[in-house]
């Protein structure tokens, strides 16, 4: 058996993919699925699947439960996949353009950006639109990422400078984030204190209405560059050998990451780990080549913050945890298993 | 290894420079004394020892400013001295306690305490030097796995995970626990002001202590720093050196989290200063250390309460906006790889 599928549905565009990815998506999604089905219907007035599924479907139960579901508890959930899969795909890019396995959008400063825009946005500006958030914080991380790959530069990048270097500047940011919190009017900072811990507690459709096109259009134009990020990822002299752009294929998926970091940022604030752990189970899963483990990694991503966010609701309930510390508990200690790991190199 | 340039040269020299050093330590304290939202003349500070008569800034003085300068005092001490320590025993330009998880450590055992146990202060200083101490070895064996041994980039992305890890758990316990949150808001931004003086003096000891033995390990981490191979060929027990300077380690750095909370990056950047001025010499080092880390202390102290008055800054905040730079700096010239 082969182990490629080709797909060609018209003659200029084709791709490949590992014969393991449309199974193996399939069961994601619908993991994914029964997670979300669970998210919605737990909590402190407990819906069963089924009524929740009918609820969806626009059949009205007897209870009527349709606030709950639709107005309260769905946005949230939607919140939760998306970020799950920005994250997670802006994480995957990043270990591909690196070459490093341990590169994430929060260890590398991106996420510290991000925090920094929205956060002086909500502090100082509280009357401003929810939609400009995103924009403010791709903003800030876009400032953070080429200030960090400025500073890396010496004679040539380094993986590990990159890594060295975006600790220090999220330590800046923490610490002027920290100032914005100490001194701001208390209504916007407790606004804002909600919205760093990383959560998506209370989200509503304008949270997912404004998220959503920024995945609408980042993860498609993540997907197509997929052969280039594959070249990119054998190193920049076979990129080049086998026709690709380097430097501006290179600076375009960079540019793709950190819009996709920035967008679930300035929805959910900073959920750690997720776009340093989905990418190493889809690859396990799919392996590496980047046409199979996008849609698998952002799937993984979405899973795991959806079962996060219910992990957080259920463990000390009725009191919730914000769902980032529940990755970071996760996420951290897979971090060192992977530096572990890769302890000779 | 670029060379050292030593500013002084001989040994009167740098006892004079200690003297200077003394001196300007003496400056400090009496501005840290004097400045602040209410400015109080030097002769008021004079008559407040010698002649209290009860007025509001005579008050102030021996309540507010003055216990409020010896944390700074001696947090900033012991937090140089542990970073050159730390320096000296890894060989890492970018060692420092907050830097390896140390200080979260430290922080995640004292809201432990605090939240779990309800007890008083005696506790939570044991507790920070538990979680000093465990944090230390954990981020100690995970930047020594490998074939290569402890390298700094492996103990500093060690550190980075760990950190975020503990604070996370930091993080967790004090959203299920609002009274701990309420205890801990300000201890946990690091902070010198209003601190409890009495708990500054039960955990004196510990530093006195830790100060002393990092002044008696001086020599030998001198040797040790030449590297492990040449320490041993001189005949120095380096497994019984390293236990012991780890010992000052967290006894320091666990009593400075008691006191003031996580106060960053004096501990990374006070030692590079030093070496730049004295030389290897950790005999020397050690005590440049601690008196540039309590000057230092003292000024960012000063400006974070001078920089938007009447409001003031956590002194954490100003650390780490002078500090990090400073990270930075050491990442681009001294990580080659």
């Amino acid at each position: 058996m082969k182990p490629w599928v080709v797909i060609r549905p018209r003659d200029t565009i084709s791709f490949r993919l590992d014969r393991r990815v449309p199974p193996i998506l399939l069961i994601l999604a619908l993991l994914t699925f029964a997670a979300m089905l669970m998210n919605v219907g737990y909590g402190e007035y407990t819906i069963p699947p089924l009524d929740v599924l009918k609820t969806l479907g626009g059949i009205e139960t007897d209870q009527g439960y349709s606030l709950v579901v639709n107005t309260l508890r769905l946005p949230r959930v939607l919140v939760a996949l998306l970020v799950g899969m920005g994250l997670a795909t802006s994480g995957a890019i990043l270990q591909g353009l690196t070459r490093n396995p341990l590169a994430d959008p929060g260890i590398i400063g991106v996420t510290a950006g991000a925090s920094l825009a929205a956060v002086t946005l909500i502090v100082l500006f509280p009357a401003i639109a929810l939609f400009t958030l995103p924009f403010a914080a791709f903003g800030g991380a876009l400032v953070v990422t080429v200030l960090i790959y400025w500073l890396a530069w010496n004679q040539g990048s380094s993986p590990m400078r990159l890594i060295l270097i975006g600790i220090g500047i999220t330590s800046i940011a923490t610490a002027l984030t920290t100032v914005l919190v100490t001194f701001g009017e208390i209504n916007n900072v407790s606004q804002a204190l909600i919205w760093l811990t990383g959560s998506v507690y209370g989200r509503s459709w304008h949270h997912v209405w404004s998220l959503l096109p920024w995945l609408a259009v980042f993860l498609p134009l993540a997907f197509v560059l997929c052969r280039d990020l594959n070249a990119l990822n054998l190193g920049d002299d076979v990129a080049q050998g086998l026709g690709s752009h380097v430097e501006q294929k290179r600076t375009l998926l960079l540019l793709i990451s950190v819009a996709l970091a920035a967008a679930s940022v300035a929805t959910a604030g900073s959920i750690g780990f997720v776009g340093l752990i989905a990418p190493h189970l889809a690859r396990q899963l799919v392996g590496p080549t980047h046409e199979g483990l996008l849609p698998t990694a952002a799937l993984t991503g979405g899973m795991i913050v959806v079962s996060a966010d219910l992990l957080a609701k259920m463990l000390f309930a009725p009191i919730e945890l914000p769902c980032g510390i529940v990755t970071a508990i996760i996420g951290a200690p897979y971090f060192l298993y992977l530096l572990y790991q890769n302890r000779n190199q | 290894m670029p060379r050292k340039i030593n500013w002084f040269g001989s040994r009167s020299r740098l006892l004079v420079g200690l003297v200077l050093g003394l001196l300007l330590l003496l400056v400090c304290s009496l501005a840290s004394i004097a400045l602040g939202a209410i400015e109080i003349p030097l002769q008021t500070i004079y008559a407040a020892f010698t002649h209290f008569n009860g007025s509001s800034e005579h008050l102030i003085v021996r309540t507010v400013r003055l216990p409020r300068t010896l944390v700074c005092l001696t947090v900033g001490a012991a937090l140089a001295v542990a970073g050159a320590i730390m320096q000296g025993l890894t060989h890492n330009p970018l060692a420092a306690p907050e830097i390896l998880g140390i200080d979260a450590g430290a922080a995640l055992a004292v809201v432990m305490v605090v939240c779990f146990f309800n007890d008083t202060s005696l506790s939570v200083y044991a507790g920070a030097f538990m979680g000093a101490g465990i944090a230390a070895l954990i981020v100690y064996l995970l930047g020594s796995l490998g074939r290569n041994g402890l390298t700094p980039l492996k103990l500093t992305v060690a550190g980075a995970a760990l950190t975020e890890f503990l604070f996370s758990l930091t993080l967790g316990i004090l959203v299920l626990n609002q009274r701990t949150l309420e205890e801990v808001r300000f201890w946990l931004a690091g902070s010198v002001a209003g601190r409890d003086f009495n708990l500054l003096l039960q955990v004196l000891p510990y530093i006195a202590v830790g100060l002393l033995l990092a002044l008696i390990l001086s020599k030998q981490l001198t040797t040790l720093a030449l590297g492990e191979d040449v320490a041993k060929g001189l005949g120095q027990q380096t497994a019984l050196v390293k236990v012991l300077a780890a010992v000052s380690i967290v006894l320091l750095s666990g009593s400075s989290v008691a006191v003031a909370g996580p106060i960053g990056f004096i501990g990374l950047v006070v030692p590079h200063v030093v070496r730049f001025l004295v030389g290897v010499d950790y005999r020397w080092i050690l005590p440049y250390a601690a008196l540039a880390g309590a000057i230092l202390l003292l000024l960012a102290d000063i400006s974070a309460r001078l920089i938007i008055q009447p409001q003031e800054l956590p002194v954490g905040i100003m650390t780490a906006l002078v500090g990090a730079p400073f990270f930075i700096y050491l990442a681009r010239r001294r990580v080659h790889k």
